[in-house]
């Protein structure tokens, strides 16, 4: 390292952290001036939707493209915070000792013990946290310390969405069943008929997404952050130098999760129904072409993927209803295919002519947004050879 | 007595159909490296051809001895195209192979549900597959013998296959040592081609099978492809042995799972049991032994 060299480091890297904060300017001014200026009450309660799928969506940002763990079950950790949030409210609503409406319907046995401890709404909060993260941290220990990954990982994560939708489907009396939970009137005392609340609501969802965009950021750019780059284009040389690649990865799988359950949390109150048809494999793979268009390594790509996917959907399959699932099916052909990068790889080649005038390799980790290679060789080149783990 | 005979036969006729169902991905997934998601899809299209081929033949005998062969034919030739036009690109990046078939599989659905409808639809089955079959007091389906009976005949054809015939020493080749295999004069390209061909094809007939358990809906793929990607994690990839143990392995605990809680909590147990059995043995139950680290 010459003193030329940190030096131009040094600067790219204090014009990353200008952009950044420039780019959190301009989203905080366009989430809570504009939006709720320009949209109807409806579409504002629409953006809050979109806004938490972009918060499922920065986890899979971190897990997937800086981590190379290919979530295909963030529905599950998803529709825990979901139905976590949706069992307070329906208790809540039932008033102290209450039976859910849902539930005096179709049995007379009562509320379950294991609902009881979420009339609390402080321990349905701590739960809400604390579950999701929990589950993917004793998942990602099991299968990561035993080195299972890469597709093995990838298809155990779906099987885990497929199990968790069927055991909603099949307990209908504690879960509501296919038709999942619905009808909330109150949100921790306040109305949800009132569109102050609703508003109030929206208003939570982009703070919290900005909080979320705010932490990965600052995983990125840490030391961590690097370490789990190092594990996804090279595991074995990080546990060659000393650290446990399960460690490292298990911590973004949990947060991931974590970011998964509050942004279900926030979607029930928001949007007023969850089912099992919001948690499956379809809706947990369906979360992640919007991450894979607006570019899986960079830190506003997978929000803003995330949130155009979401809006396309809701405007396509008004008017085309079959038509939503082609689409859906091109995007993941073509882009995964032949676009790995996302959108934002198409700035890359604008981005390399620069940095290959810097010479500096830490400009792609510091801006994100001019990365050449954006996708990592995930498996070894022998991987082909059929004698991968 | 009765419990235990019935629930054995459960076990052995719930894996021979994971097993048609996870066979040819234990070729394309294992020997490959490629995640084809639309595996599903390609059963599904398979059960469709015994569908239509029943729709033109009428006879419901014939039509299934016929469905056969030209179900895998149907699967092996979108198996074809699928490779041809998308996956041979992306042998390098074998995570992102899983995306993009899904991708295809989304497609394929939904044109199942523009062309045939959303409701499933019957393949009647044949008069001499129909009723049980009595064995020393106890009874069994014939439709159920029958599928046990094809998935054999299709394991031992296919490992014949692999073990004897010119294709099959191409096919081991290519996986074993894919440039040793080139530089020998073996077209490599050919040889994938060929085995998603047949992975395809299998794939087909395991769709004509499943038209004697019930109706056939779109979303037919999408409830096998998990279980047949667990039977070749279980297993171990790069051997058909490992499929074959672990479907009848998977399928037997499903059965007693089922049949002592429900069938919704048993999907959760058994999921539990492969990540717990994947902490002993990471890669399945035969492991090729490579000196790559992993």
């Amino acid at each position: 390292m010459s003193e030329f060299d940190t030096a131009a480091s040094r600067v790219s890297a204090l014009r990353g952290r200008w952009a950044v904060l420039v780019g959190f300017g301009v989203a905080a001014v366009l989430l809570f001036a504009v939006a709720p200026a320009v949209l109807t009450s409806f579409r504002l309660g629409l953006l809050g939707k979109y806004l938490c799928y972009a918060m499922v969506a920065v986890g899979i940002g971190l897990a997937w493209g800086r981590g190379g763990m290919l979530v295909l079950g963030q529905g599950v950790f998803f529709g825990i915070g979901a139905y976590l949030m949706a069992m307070h409210l329906k208790l809540a609503d039932a008033g102290a000792d209450g039976v859910p409406d849902f539930m005096a319907l179709i049995s007379s046995s009562g509320v379950p013990g294991w609902w009881e401890p979420f009339r609390s709404g402080w321990v349905t909060l701590v739960a809400i946290l604390v579950l999701p993260a929990l589950l993917a941290a004793l998942l990602g220990l099991a299968t990561f310390r035993r080195r299972v990954r890469g597709a093995y990982f990838a298809i155990l994560s779906q099987a885990l969405a497929a199990a968790f939708a069927i055991l909603l489907i099949g307990n209908p009396t504690a879960t509501g069943g296919s038709t999942g939970l619905n009808n909330f009137v109150g949100f921790f005392g306040f109305s949800l008929r009132d569109p102050v609340n609703r508003q109030m609501l929206y208003f939570i969802a982009a703070g919290v997404l900005l909080a979320m965009l705010l932490l990965v950021r600052q995983l990125m750019v840490s030391r961590y952050g690097e370490l789990l780059v190092a594990c996804r284009d090279s595991e074995e040389r990080v546990r060659f130098l000393g650290y446990d690649p399960a460690t490292v990865k298990t911590v973004a799988f949990a947060v991931a999760a974590m970011m998964a359950g509050i942004g279900g949390a926030l979607f029930v109150p928001i949007v007023g129904i969850i089912s099992p048809n919001d948690v499956g494999i379809v809706p947990s793979i369906g979360l992640l072409i919007g991450v894979a268009i607006g570019g899986r390594t960079t830190l506003a790509g997978p929000v803003l993927g995330a949130i155009a996917v979401a809006w396309a959907e809701t405007s396509l399959s008004e008017q085309f209803p079959s038509g939503w699932t082609y689409a859906q099916g091109l995007m993941f052909m073509l882009v995964v295919a032949f676009l790995p990068g996302g959108l934002a790889s198409l700035g890359a080649v604008r981005g390399l002519r620069r940095k290959i005038a810097a010479a500096d390799p830490t400009v792609a980790a510091e801006t994100a947004d001019g990365d050449p290679a954006p996708v990592p060789a995930t498996e070894p080149r022998h991987a082909h050879g059929g004698a991968q783990a | 007595m009765d419990v235990l005979v019935t629930q054995v036969f459960n076990g052995l006729s719930g894996g021979s159909i994971l097993l048609l169902a996870a066979l040819g991905l234990a070729l394309t997934f294992g020997q490959m490296g490629v995640i084809n998601m639309a595996h599903g899809e390609f059963i599904m299209a398979g059960a469709y051809t015994a569908f239509v081929m029943q729709q033109v033949l009428g006879a419901a005998g014939l039509s299934l001895l016929v469905s056969l062969p030209m179900a895998f034919l149907v699967g092996g030739l979108l198996g074809v195209l699928l490779e041809a036009t998308l996956l041979r690109r992306m042998y390098h990046r074998p995570l992102d192979t899983l995306l993009v078939t899904w991708g295809v599989s989304l497609i394929l659905q939904q044109l199942a549900r523009d062309v045939f409808g959303t409701a499933g639809v019957d393949v009647p089955a044949p008069g001499w597959l129909s009723g049980p079959v009595e064995v020393l007091g106890f009874s069994f389906p014939r439709s159920r013998l029958f599928i046990l009976a094809l998935a054999i005949a299709a394991v031992v054809a296919l490992s014949l296959a692999l073990r004897l015939t010119p294709l099959g020493r191409r096919i081991r080749a290519t996986v074993q040592n894919r440039q040793l295999a080139e530089s020998s004069g073996i077209s490599t390209r050919r040889t994938d081609v060929l085995t998603f061909f047949i992975g395809s094809g299998l794939a087909g007939v395991a769709g004509v099978v499943l038209t004697l358990m019930g109706s056939i809906s779109s979303n037919l793929g999408t409830s096998y492809i998990v279980d047949a990607f667990l039977v070749v994690i279980v297993g171990g990839i790069g051997q058909i042995k490992g499929a074959v143990i672990a479907a009848f392995v998977l399928g037997t605990v499903q059965s007693w799972v089922e049949y002592s809680t429900t069938a919704s909590i048993a999907k959760v147990i058994l999921l539990a049991l492969v990540v717990a059995f994947l902490q002993a043995r990471p890669q399945g139950i035969f492991q090729v032994r490579t000196r790559s680290l992993a």
